[in-house]
């Protein structure tokens, strides 16, 4: 399952984008996200309880002003640096 | 200067019912499983033997979420036969689900409504737009129910059930004439630029004020709240087998916008008034679903 | 010597300012109504006559805010950020980083020694970061506007309420009511919330010391208080900071009659 995270508005597009399917719940990206945004959520897929990440519930409604020191215009945040899965993606798309 | 009398009319209360299939029956062979979703606004349960539906409720939820779990729940038993003994397995969904205290399981709302589309509307669902009480999910789904992709807006009432609740207070227009009032004009209005319902407490009167007509101004608001949701569905993935859920599923003003600005038709709705799934409990249904599968699964089968 | 007259044409409130020499001689304000230019002309003669002055004496009239373009006499404009700038840096020249909560906008604006804007952000048109926030909030909890600030200061704790949305915060604080939760806790939730909202709006922008925080919410001691904890640095605040928009607007002015002003 792909989860965004973010949302659009009159400023642009944001988005932290964690695919679920792809999330071997190693904890690399909770552990390297400078902001601690990122937690590890129960997932219930094909009637099993599985362990990914996610943005924390705190994070999930200011996206935009959390992940702003990380200047993600190039996509290449530590958290999508730290997934070997390439699970994380982000789109950041100020008007 | 004459004191006008209080009006004290609920404009924002919509209808809280039950329903029975009585030409469905049951016996204890069957597995009877309950589907219970909590939401912000609104408290749904569903009741299904052997994965099939068999009756449903809808009420308000309270500042309580176990005790509005409960009450739903003893709505939905009523004219059932059925005890709570004989629910084999019970998932709590939804905004309150974890505060479902009869329920075997938690389940999150993204999964619940996607495997509840499935069922009401078939397996040919891909797009599902969720318009709760409190938040709009947009979610995308394969033949089997199961999500493949989910955003949520930010948390904010435009849009949303309690935002309606709001205009329909505001504007003094009963909730369930809503969506047929603000298409009541011959043109469409501009939309507003701002759809902060805060605002529009203050700037709804002033345009009332212009000159503006009830109408014109639902329709003008209606309208934006539409283009934000339109907006979310595109970013998941829009296609044509594409259906509405929640609450506001039943504004067709909400409704009707959304196909006109993305250009698709939502797939037919099967009509609640006249006995048929309410799309307002799609969440509860899937509930009730995973509750079968879950059922089976602990029976080793 | 040079007379000029700013006027800040705000959603919910029109205010004025007279500066002679670079010193204020008369502030004024009223609501702006369904009417704003008829509030602004009042709130203007208002001002002269306690300033002492006719109008002719006045050299150049700006003007700024959301409705800037309803002005009366103005024979200029400027941004809101612009005039937040200008203000920031005449009242406290250290000033960097200028943070101005008004009624239904907020805003945050980086400026440079002359009080040149640099960089700004914006709380796009959304009540949770504005003052309707506190106000709807007041109302919910039955409690006057005004007495908010004083109440959360008596608060021990804080309970968490939703801070993103001014439609949901009233349900949580009536929610919170019934759960008899007291007064000054709810209070401070409010503020706490709401600074939460600015901190992370200001974060955005980067923070540049010295902070001056400005507007119709800068006069309220519980917002100071929560947003200071919450950045965790001191604030500067005027003793009038509803009226730095329009003694922006004035500032601008007399660089306009000096010619300087580009």
């Amino acid at each position: 399952m792909i989860t965004h995270y973010g949302y659009i508005d009159g400023s642009g597009e944001y988005f932290i984008v964690i695919d679920s399917d792809k999330c071997s719940g190693c904890q690399k990206c909770v552990q390297q996200c400078p902001q601690q945004a990122l937690e590890m959520v129960t997932e219930f897929v094909d009637l099993e309880d599985k362990n990914v990440a996610a943005v924390s519930e705190l994070h999930r409604k200011k996206i935009r002003y959390t992940c702003a020191p990380c200047k993600p215009q190039d996509n290449q945040t530590p958290c999508v640096l730290a997934c070997e899965e390439k699970a994380i993606s982000c789109v950041w798309k100020p008007l | 200067m004459t004191q006008q009398p209080k009006d004290t009319t609920e404009y924002w209360r919509w209808q809280e019912y039950h329903r029975v299939r009585s030409e469905k029956s049951w016996s204890n062979k069957d597995v009877i499983t309950a589907g219970i979703d909590v939401g912000s606004v609104g408290s749904k349960a569903a009741i299904m033997i052997d994965g099939d539906m068999y009756a449903w409720a809808v009420t308000r939820t309270g500042s309580n979420s176990p005790d509005s779990a409960k009450k739903v729940l003893g709505m939905v038993l009523e004219d059932t036969g059925l005890q709570l003994d004989d629910i084999k397995y019970t998932v709590g969904t939804g905004y309150g689900r974890v505060n479902v205290p009869m329920a075997n399981k938690a389940i999150t709302e993204i999964a619940c409504h996607a495997k509840g589309a499935n069922y009401i509307w078939g397996p040919s669902v891909r797009t599902i737009l969720d318009v709760g009480g409190q938040d709009i999910k947009a979610i995308h789904c394969d033949e089997t129910g199961r999500v493949t992709s989910f955003l949520m807006n930010d948390k904010c009432a435009a849009g949303t059930g309690r935002g309606m609740e709001v205009f329909a207070d505001l504007l003094k227009i009963p909730i369930e004439d809503i969506g047929k009032v603000s298409l009541s004009l011959d043109e469409e209005p501009e939309p507003v630029s701002c759809t902060c319902v805060a605002y529009a407490k203050t700037e709804a009167v002033g345009l009332l004020r212009k000159g503006w007509t009830r109408e014109k101004v639902l329709a003008a608001y209606t309208r934006a709240m539409a283009v934000r949701m339109a907006n979310l569905i595109n970013r998941v993935g829009l296609e044509k087998e594409f259906v509405i859920t929640g609450g506001q599923s039943k504004n067709m003003g909400i409704v009707s916008r959304i196909e006109n600005i993305l250009g698709v038709k939502t797939l037919p709705s099967p009509n609640w008034r006249e006995g048929g799934l309410d799309p307002m409990i799609a969440g509860a249904a899937g509930a009730a679903l995973f509750g079968k599968a879950l059922y089976a699964k602990s029976q080793g089968s | 010597m040079v007379t000029t007259a700013g006027i800040d044409m705000g959603i919910q409130t029109v205010k004025i300012v007279i500066l002679k020499d670079g010193e204020v001689v008369a502030r004024a304000k009223a609501f702006s109504g369904f009417e704003p230019t008829k509030a602004a002309e009042q709130a203007y003669a208002e001002a002269l006559s306690a300033a002492k002055i006719s109008s002719e004496e006045v050299s150049n009239v700006s003007a700024t805010g959301s409705g800037m373009d309803m002005a009366p006499y103005a024979s200029g404009t400027v941004s809101m950020m612009g005039a937040d700038a200008k203000a920031g840096v005449f009242l406290f020249p250290s000033a960097r980083t200028v943070i101005d909560v008004g009624a239904e906008e907020a805003r945050a604006v980086k400026c440079d020694e002359r009080g040149i804007m640099m960089d700004f952000v914006v709380n796009e048109r959304c009540a949770a970061g504005a003052g309707a926030f506190i106000e709807a909030m007041a109302r919910a909890l039955e409690v006057k506007m005004e007495d908010m600030g004083p109440l959360s200061l008596k608060a021990k704790r804080a309970s968490p309420i939703n801070a993103t949305c001014v439609i949901f915060g009233e349900s949580d604080v009536v929610s919170l009511i019934h759960r008899q939760e007291s007064k000054p806790e709810i209070a401070r939730a409010v503020f706490d919330a709401m600074a939460d909202r600015i901190s992370s709006m200001v974060h955005r922008l980067g923070i540049n010391p010295d902070v001056v925080l400005v507007g119709g919410v800068a006069k309220d001691v519980g917002f100071i208080e929560s947003l200071k904890r919450k950045l965790g640095l001191t604030i500067l605040v005027p003793e009038h900071p509803e009226y730095a928009g329009a003694l922006g607007a004035s500032l601008t002015a007399a660089s306009r009659v000096k010619g300087d002003h580009k």
